[in-house]
């Protein structure tokens, strides 16, 4: 029974690395109706900047704050630079410059800081082991952080007008024009919010995984499964769905069907939301009439 | 915008655009064939890589060129057939030949299994579940209940057919021939498809759902065929790059592979079968070109090379030719 | 008459011609003034993190050209990128013998890669030399005779870790972690090889892909399936995460790393050096940050070919000194042809290497090859963390033949 409280204890802890990229992939969905694939990419990158400032002597949570700020513009260049001029073409571009970003960012980041393992500092520190090991203090303090910002976005999108113009945008950006809303930076802002919770996403996962330019890949996708799990449009269905992820595939590595097929787990997980309910756990069911 | 009636060349008479055709055939096929017998042994097996990638671009290209479907896990179905293969001929001693229907028809079951609960709904779906089974694919390949088959990790050893009834030609001679005539044919059933009832369907189901959905087709349906006949394309073209390799092993088989048919596709030219060949070239080539450019980060190249293309050249290479015959065939008095 | 003439002086050019002509297709890749050397390398992509083993190398061969080089020729050194990926490594080694015309080939990186090439290499008999992959297949003078490695293997790791194990605990249940593939099974087998009918009893296992973004999951069953000991083959940042969530844990087993994830930069400072105080490994190479070899002078010769050669390379990236290591092994092979360097020659020197030892492995490891025995380094000696550094103990250790 310990085996099993510890396995599921990890799987909240990695289920939260998840639950953050989730988020980060649901934010652009909601401002965008797009997926981004190349998510999980421009959060190591921000999570490297995050390194450089640190190495070169920044304090850990400036260097956090920063980045934050750093990433978000990053966001809103790359939406208004590559997304802009696209945005009325076919889905397939939009999936293409998606997968060009993916193929730039990912190996610029490896050519630049090389792809040895570094470690990346946690501002989580305990002296003694929490709950008789089951847990460190990084990890309840990084689930502790995931879930602040989901409040915030929650937050943002339901009490402020700027949320309401955002969601307004996404969801129909013609209406939306006609009362004074600038869609096309309402799209900017979303993305760089999701380039910010994706940095905030990368620096809570890096000191658990450690940091190097291949760690986000196989994240993207038990994200996507947790995304499609809780619902593409629903940030906390999205977050649920993560933690719900990580601890499925630890239980079912563990005791299932062993370690060798946990990314199976999470293809499997995408193929069962899609074929039961494609809405997700939380997500609204959209019924299209032609 | 797809090239409509291609019969009616610029001279009308159907007795002159016939013998220009036989003409074009027969230069076609002496173009195709010729390089067995000038080029070396490496430039001929680079060759015949290309037009395996280029069959495999054109499996793409039937389901999110011409159909609009989004698939980023064609690499999978590239892997399926070339593993097909692999074990007939490793374990039961299947000769090559009779290995490539076996490998279509289960590359056809899968992609029609895998198409059928994402094709119902929007092609986000589509494209994140081609996503998740083309990085859990090397994983599958190297199972332990698989092991036996597929040889996990350490992969299946193939050998290239040898000529038959003593051809005086070297085995990769024969090995190009043999891919030319199969990538000849499934680019003459494509294009067959293409410019059927079937392919306007397809087409109009890319070009506007609603409006295809309520002329009364069955779009679902037909979304998942077309998808099972992507797969089959792209799985042919694995099997035979497994015997022009002479080897299969996971590793062969990452995400990336499908990532390169994806750039291959749009480099080439979105929906265009001719575009499919230059996609093949283009996949096969151009890393030696990054590599040239930048030996460190090739990628990078690869990534910008694709974003220029859906910036400047969104019809690719096959596009840019239409629009160069175009201005062309304009100017003419 | 003049036609005549021009006949008869052209014909004994041709005649004089036809020799060298003839030589010239003996010897592929070598010419009166050259020798052509080629190499594939993950120099892109994650592996890449190995491509400084071709920066080692390229510098050998120029520092062996500045001297004179070999032979009265110099070496021209071409190494190509496969960004490890089979396919390729395919592709690059047809056009480096098929086009660049290689006498033979040197270092390649990686099992599935060379794998894809070695039948190939084997049947045109192009010398296939010392690879660079632990990995155990390529010692194997019987069915592929023209190819050989150079490190000592996993399995041959994971034999010397199970001896040990049995003469400390022979009661030991044994938790054995491996990576999902060719290199983290060889751990698997060569477990096995020694523990034989024990092994099902003795050894719990799990495994992970390189994909996997933690390990926790599996650590945490092996704990809790009662093993006291823990044999780990797993690349370097899974090795961080394991010797930290052990600790964690609060789990003492006697834990064994594979050398391959063991440095103190990489490995041991991310994970918390306090935290892997204990850990045993096994090298065949001196560590270059260990005390020891402060005025060791054949870490001084390399210290002084970095300092003059690779200017900016890391000097704590044991990359260095394993190019090194095999770069002086191809240097000898070479010096040993003496002016014959066709591929049957160079196959025959590189198989009959008198035990020899080079400037960057540990007093006792040898180099040395004979015509029945591919395993060019047998030997090893285990090394304990002790919070700063790796500490030798014991003897050198020789693993069985498999």
């Amino acid at each position: 029974m310990n085996g099993l409280a510890h396995q599921i204890v990890a799987g909240i802890a990695t289920g939260g690395i998840y639950a953050a990229v989730a988020l980060a992939i649901v934010m652009i969905y909601q401002a965008t109706h797009h997926v981004n694939f190349a998510q999980g990419e421009m959060a190591t990158l921000s999570t490297f900047i995050a390194w450089s400032m640190i190495n070169a002597g920044m304090p850990y949570w400036v260097a956090f704050f920063a980045t934050v700020v750093v990433s978000f513009a990053i966001g809103v260049a790359i939406e208004r630079l590559l997304m802009r001029p696209v945005q009325n073409a076919p889905e397939l571009t939009h999936v293409g410059v998606f997968i060009g970003l993916l193929l730039i960012i990912g190996n610029a980041t490896g050519w630049i800081f090389g792809y040895t393992t570094k470690s990346f500092p946690s501002p989580f520190h305990s002296d003694k082991p929490l709950a008789g090991g089951l847990i460190s203090a990084h990890e309840l303090g990084s689930t502790a952080v995931t879930l602040a910002v989901l409040l915030l976005v929650w937050a943002f999108f339901r009490f402020t007008r700027l949320g309401l113009a955002m969601r307004a945008a996404a969801y129909n950006p013609r209406s939306a024009r006609l009362v004074g809303i600038r869609v096309g930076w309402m799209l900017a802002l979303g993305w760089g919010l999701a380039a910010a919770i994706g940095a905030v996403a990368g620096m809570m996962v890096a000191p658990i995984v450690f940091l190097d330019p291949t760690m986000m890949l196989g994240i993207l996708l038990y994200a996507f499964a947790g995304a499609l799990l809780g619902g593409i449009d629903n940030p906390m269905g999205a977050v649920i769905g993560g933690f719900v992820v990580g601890v499925l595939e630890n239980l079912a590595g563990a005791y299932v069907v062993g370690t060798e097929l946990k990314l199976t787990v999470a293809l499997a997980i995408i193929i069962g939301v899609l074929v039961v309910r494609p809405s997700g756990l939380f997500g609204r069911v959209v019924y299209s009439r032609v | 915008m797809t090239r409509m009636d291609e019969s009616l060349g610029p001279s009308g008479a159907a007795g002159g655009s016939r013998a220009w055709r036989a003409t074009l055939l027969t230069l076609g096929i002496f173009a195709a064939v010729a390089p067995a017998f000038l080029l070396e042994s490496f430039q001929l097996f680079q060759l015949t890589m290309a037009v395996i990638m280029a069959l495999a671009v054109l499996g793409l290209n039937i389901v999110t060129g011409y159909n609009g479907q989004i698939s980023l896990g064609h690499g999978a179905f590239f892997a399926v057939g070339a593993y097909v293969t692999a074990i007939l001929m490793s374990h039961f001693d299947w000769s090559f030949w009779a290995t490539l229907p076996v490998a279509a028809l289960v590359c056809a079951a899968v992609g029609y299994g895998v198409g059928f609960p994402a094709l119902r709904l929007g092609g986000l779906y589509l494209a994140l579940t081609t996503f998740s089974l083309a990085v859990a694919v090397p994983q599958i390949l190297k199972h332990k209940a698989l092991e036996d088959w597929t040889g996990g990790v350490q992969g299946l050893f193939l050998v290239k057919p040898d000529p038959p009834f003593g051809l005086a030609v070297t085995p990769d001679q024969w090995m190009y021939l043999s891919v030319v005539a199969v990538a000849a044919l499934c680019f003459w059933g494509t294009w067959n498809l293409v410019h059927s009832r079937i392919g306007r369907a397809l087409m109009a189901i890319r070009d506007n759902p609603t409006a295809a959905q309520a002329m009364g087709m069955d779009i679902s349906a037909l979304k998942t065929k077309t998808f099972a006949a992507s797969a089959m394309v792209t799985g042919i073209a694995g099997a035979l790059s497994a015997v022009a390799i002479e080897f299969v092993a996971p590793d062969s088989f990452t995400f990336g592979v499908s990532i390169t048919l994806f750039v291959g596709m749009v480099v080439g030219g979105v929906a265009s079968i001719l575009g499919s060949l230059f996609g093949g070239l283009f996949v096969l080539f151009v890393p030696n070109i990054a590599e040239a450019i930048s030996k460190a980060a090739p990628g990078v190249i690869y990534g910008v090379i694709l974003i220029l293309f859906l910036f400047l050249l969104p019809g690719g290479f096959a596009g840019l030719l239409r629009q160069i015959a175009a201005r062309l065939t304009r100017r003419r008095p | 008459m003049t036609t005549s003439r021009r006949t008869l002086i052209l014909t004994t050019g041709a005649l004089l011609a036809a020799p060298r002509l003839a030589a010239a297709q003996e010897t592929p890749g070598v010419t009166a003034t050259e020798i052509r050397i080629g190499s594939t390398n993950a120099l892109s992509g994650p592996a890449s993190t190995y491509s400084v083993i071709t920066k080692c190398l390229t510098a050998m061969f120029q520092r062996l050209n500045d001297q004179g080089g070999v032979g009265g020729r110099k070496i021209a050194f071409i190494a190509y990128d496969d960004a490890y990926q089979p396919p390729r490594t395919l592709e690059q080694t047809r056009r480096l013998v098929e086009q660049d015309k290689v006498a033979f080939l040197f270092n390649q990186l990686g099992t599935p890669t060379n794998s894809a090439i070695h039948r190939y290499v084997n049947q045109r008999k192009v010398p296939h030399l010392f690879l660079a992959t632990g990995a155990d297949k390529w010692a194997n003078p019987k069915e592929y005779p023209w190819t050989i490695g150079w490190q000592p293997s996993y399995r041959t790791e994971a034999q010397i870790y199970a001896k040990y194990i049995l003469e400390q605990k022979p009661n030991a249940k044994i938790g054995l972690l491996y990576q999902n593939d060719d290199f983290g099974k060889d751990y698997l087998h060569g477990l096995k090889d020694v523990l034989g009918a024990r092994f099902d009893a003795m050894v719990k296992t799990a495994t992970n892909e390189a994909t996997d973004p933690t390990i926790d999951s599996q650590i945490v069953s092996l704990q809790a399936a009662g093993c006291d000991t823990l044999v780990c083959g797993i690349i370097p940042r899974f090795a961080a995460q394991a010797i930290r969530k052990v600790h964690d844990l609060g789990w003492k087993p006697m834990m064994f790393m594979t050398n391959v994830s063991v440095s103190a930069g990489a490995v041991m400072q991310p994970a918390g050096p306090e935290k892997g105080v204990g850990l045993i490994t096994s090298d065949y190479r001196k560590d270059q940050s260990d005390p020891a070899w402060a005025n060791d002078p054949g870490m001084a010769e390399w210290r002084a070919f970095m300092a003059k050669y690779i200017a900016d390379g890391d000097l704590s990236d044991n990359n260095y000194t394993y190019g090194y290591g095999a770069g002086s092994t191809m240097i000898q092979v070479l010096r040993q042809c003496g002016n014959d360097f066709s591929r049957e020659n160079v196959m025959k020197q590189a198989t009959n290497i008198a035990p020899m030892d080079i400037a960057t492995l540990l007093p006792g490891v040898q180099v040395q090859t004979q015509p029945g025995n591919y395993n060019v380094i047998r030997q090893m000696q285990l090394q304990r963390w002790d919070g700063k550094s790796w500490v030798r103990f014991g003897k050198v250790i020789e693993g069985g033949n498999v």
